[in-house]
């Protein structure tokens, strides 16, 4: 506790001092001890359970193309992984990626007995619980808890709101839509007055404002941090033009700020962002088409940027969905609600090409039949890599 | 009012009802905690909400028979998650509107702590307005009464898969529940009393109507034994066995005191005292509450602005503080979706973690940002993340568009009165007084003085109201 408290006092007085400073020299007084130290984690969440058997096709098995005659891709029209396996048409920078050895692909990722409510099953996702507990925290919330004391930039979604994988006991993300919009909802003068205003010595009659480990200190320190995240995202990022060639769309203009902030070269870590809905009861083809291509336009720019400016070997992407869908189309032209799915990972050279691919694609029978590696097992090396 | 009696009616409410305040202060201390058990001791009124047809198709259904829900054809199916889905939001908005008008504070409170300590997810608005009904009925009964009815509704056995709970296909989700969650807590019973109390519970079910019914072919009445008991068990029977555990009586009292009193500072021999009163009652959770709110520590400094309201307690509160119309009733719900509680939406059967847990960055500046909508007809400026359990994959972007903008028409005059006659330089610390619970905390003056406008008092008394509320202070209660 005693060190917790020291190390809050540490943040606390910079967090002070920013408000002080003239803004020129915000991005100046963050100490480097607290900068990250390993790869930037960038996390896509596809949101509403994407079907996998249309994103990775067994292009070679006779029972995918059975039971879905007429949403089944077929194996001319897939972008050839392997022998038996071909990616959604829409994918052409990560079947770029995968020839030069740089996406992995993680098959059968999901949990026991599975739930197919998209909202636990996301929960099971985000905090990496077992299956049959509930918790509140989430997987990078406790790395940051763990690892990012005093950074509360070190993780980052580009939302309006936070989700439950970026919560952590202590620590928790910060959500923003870009830099400029935080800036101007956090940094009204009358929040920004009002808590300078209650920060004077700790031994003042307010003590308790200041005591983190009490729930009005608690809500200070993050009010505080939140401006002064504010600041420093906004001041960063206005130093350096935001990059070119991303699609004028949600996910376009997320990337564009997740690349514009890493450019800015911020303290962030991890960076969290949702594409969806790939609930793709009805008319899957047409939907699933669409939520690629804005996908795969948007990580085409975000590639290009970094390889452009020598960051590629600092970023690690990585994609999931709540679960995948059956086998089975149904007579709507979609598909309904099934288990396990495979993870995306772009891993800038992960070595010889498709190596990380962790078993052949088996899950083609109608039930589930190979086993599963678990959601923790999956974040893993994740968490090594972000360090 | 004094800070004790705002203290209590927070605790035991949704906070000081403006309008009230005079009658409040008539009555001495002696008075308060007779008059808050007596405004909530008649039955509440079933709210109910559900359309006609939705009614009609599951009441008619039932009435003909065993029906299951696969009797039900596709466009009837449609028609009633269409209907169910608006019939949800609608029993929303009314409940709110007793946490915020009603008499009954404490039952309305105690509810909101069953809503979440029995938490469960159903689309099905019968269902749901039924399980609704069962708390708040019984919300300041006798908890054993409270358990049965719960574990006996079609909300809480559908969303637990008991219908799927069968001799020799057992499926152990409600009877895990059950234990983990409601009675005992985790760590307090094996997994194989968790497989035994699922054997117990085969055969309950539920007609499509909401009616309990225990189908005897699917029960397995091949002798168990649980937390140290043999018999030939039927749901009725565990949970009596749950019951007779002292540590029941503990784990409720344990999550009520976090809910009532304070979060993070838990007396545990304190708790045990309380938890025995509990037990002996044999589960009145009236008696419970008598304990906790005659005791003299329920005014300890300590747990005086020591809780971090809940989403629903902050809104609720405000319209308590602040009378007023709100003309987009509707948007009440963006609002709770953005703060992250929406009534009938759990996370999960555990409930809403609560606490430190409401709070993230922009939760925080959101919350901070919403007495202004006092003020000006301001946006709620948030786009909420997309739900795709009730969307089916089609969101529907104009729809939380149209929840933006409040339309709130605040009634300040009861306010107005209330400060005419404080003076100018007085009017700072006074309005903290009646918003803020945390003992001895001082506004900022310089501050507010620069953010309120001090060349009207009418314009100073509202401005002022609104800045302090705009305050990490004004989220603890």
């Amino acid at each position: 506790m005693l060190i917790k408290r020291r190390k809050f006092l540490q943040t606390a007085s910079l967090a002070t001092a920013s408000l002080w400073l003239p803004r020129f020299l915000h991005g100046m007084q963050r100490p480097g001890a607290l900068a990250r130290n390993g790869r930037i984690l960038v996390v896509l969440q596809l949101s509403g359970g994407n079907d996998g058997l249309n994103t990775v096709i067994p292009t070679r098995n006779d029972i995918y193309y059975r039971e879905r005659p007429r949403i089944g891709i077929q194996r001319d029209q897939a972008l050839t992984l392997t022998d038996e396996a071909g990616l959604h048409p829409a994918l052409t920078v990560m079947k770029g990626l995968y020839d030069k050895g740089e996406l992995g692909i993680l098959h059968n990722v999901g949990y026991p007995n599975p739930d197919r409510s998209h909202f636990r099953s996301m929960d099971i996702w985000q905090s990496a619980s077992p299956a049959n507990e509930y918790w509140s925290t989430g997987w990078l919330g406790r790395y940051l808890d763990a690892q990012c004391a005093g950074r509360p930039t070190a993780g980052l979604e580009i939302d309006d709101t936070l989700s439950m994988a970026l919560k952590g006991n202590d620590l928790k993300g910060l959500a923003l839509q870009d830099a400029k919009r935080l800036y101007e909802t956090a940094h009204s003068p009358y929040f920004a007055d009002y808590a300078a205003a209650h920060r004077g010595p700790a031994d003042s009659p307010s003590g308790q404002l200041h005591d983190e480990e009490t729930p009005v200190g608690y809500l200070y320190k993050t009010m505080s941090e939140t401006i002064a995240s504010a600041d420093y995202l906004y001041e960063k990022s206005k130093a350096k033009p935001t990059g070119s060639g991303y699609p004028n769309n949600g996910l376009g203009k997320q990337f564009q700020t997740i690349a514009s902030l890493i450019l800015a070269d911020t303290d962030t870590s991890v960076y969290y962002v949702s594409h969806g809905s790939f609930d793709t009861h009805i008319n899957q083809q047409n939907q699933q088409q669409r939520l690629f291509q804005e996908m795969n336009d948007a990580l085409e720019a975000f590639t290009k940027d970094m390889k452009a400016n020598g960051l590629w070997q600092d970023v690690l992407v990585m994609t999931f969905s709540e679960f995948g869908r059956r086998v089975s189309q149904n007579a709507s032209g979609g598909t309904d609600h099934g288990t396990a799915n495979q993870m995306f990972l772009w891993v800038a050279a992960c070595g010889k090409k498709g190596s990380s691919m962790n078993s052949r694609i088996c899950k083609t029978s109608t039930k589930a039949t190979c086993s599963t590696t678990s959601i923790f097992a999956a974040y893993m090396p994740m968490y090594s890599k972000i360090g | 009012m004094q800070a004790k009696l705002q203290h209590l009616l927070w605790r035991t409410g949704f906070g000081p009802a403006t309008t009230e305040r005079k009658q409040w202060e008539k009555l001495s201390e002696a008075a308060w905690w007779p008059t808050i058990k007596k405004a909530s001791a008649k039955v509440p009124e079933y709210l109910d909400v559900a359309d006609n047809a939705v009614t009609g198709l599951l009441q008619g259904a039932g009435a003909i028979g065993k029906m299951q829900s696969d009797t039900l054809d596709k466009e009837q199916k449609k028609k009633l998650r269409q209907a169910s889905k608006d019939g949800i939001k609608n029993l929303n908005l009314r409940w709110l509107e007793e946490m915020v008008h009603s008499e009954a504070q404490l039952r309305e409170k105690m509810a909101f702590f069953w809503h979440g300590h029995f938490a469960s997810l159903n689309i099905n608005i019968l269902y749901q307005q039924q399980m609704l009904q069962v708390i708040r009925k019984n919300a300041l009964g006798n908890f054993g009464t409270l358990l049965r009815e719960v574990s006996k509704s079609a909300a809480m056995l559908a969303f637990l898969n008991n219908q799927q709970n069968k001799k020799k296909h057992p499926n152990e989700n409600f009877a895990r529940e059950v234990m983990e969650l409601f009675t005992l807590g985790r760590g307090n019973y094996s997994e194989y009393d968790v497989k035994e109390a699922a054997r117990a519970f085969t055969g309950w079910g539920f007609e499509l109507n909401g009616d309990f019914v225990f189908r005897r072919q699917f029960h397995d009445d091949d002798p168990k034994m649980l937390l140290g008991k043999t018999g030939n068990f039927e749901g009725d029977a565990v949970l009596d066995i749950l019951l007779e555990q002292p540590q029941t009586a503990r784990f409720i009292t344990r999550k009520l005191y976090r809910f009532l009193i304070n979060e993070e500072q838990l007396p545990e021999a304190r708790i045990d005292q309380l938890a025995d009163v509990f037990f002996r009652s044999k589960y009145d959770i009236m008696g419970l509450l008598d304990a906790i709110f005659t005791s003299d520590w329920f005014y300890e400094p300590a747990n005086m602005g020591a809780k971090i309201k809940s989403p629903i307690e902050l809104w609720a509160g405000i319209r308590r503080a602040v009378p007023m119309q709100v003309g987009n009733p509707e948007s009440q719900l963006l609002l709770q979706k953005a703060l992250g509680q929406v009534l009938f939406y759990p996370p999960n059967v555990a409930g809403w973690p609560g606490g430190r847990q409401w709070i993230d960055s922009s939760s925080l500046m959101l919350r901070l940002r919403i007495p202004q909508l006092l003020l000006d007809s301001a946006e709620l400026d948030v786009r909420t993340k997309s739900d795709d359990d009730t969307d089916m994959g089609m969101r529907d972007d104009a729809l939380e568009r149209r929840r933006r903008r409040l339309k709130l028409t605040p009634d300040w005059k009861p306010l107005l009165d209330e400060f005419r006659s404080t003076e100018s330089d007085e009017l700072i610390p006074a309005v903290a007084r009646m918003l803020w619970q945390i003992p001895n905390a001082s506004p900022p003056r310089g501050v507010l003085e620069r953010y309120t406008n001090r060349s009207d008092h009418d314009d100073q008394i509202k401005t002022t109201m609104v800045q302090l509320m705009a305050t990490p202070e004004y989220q603890l209660c």
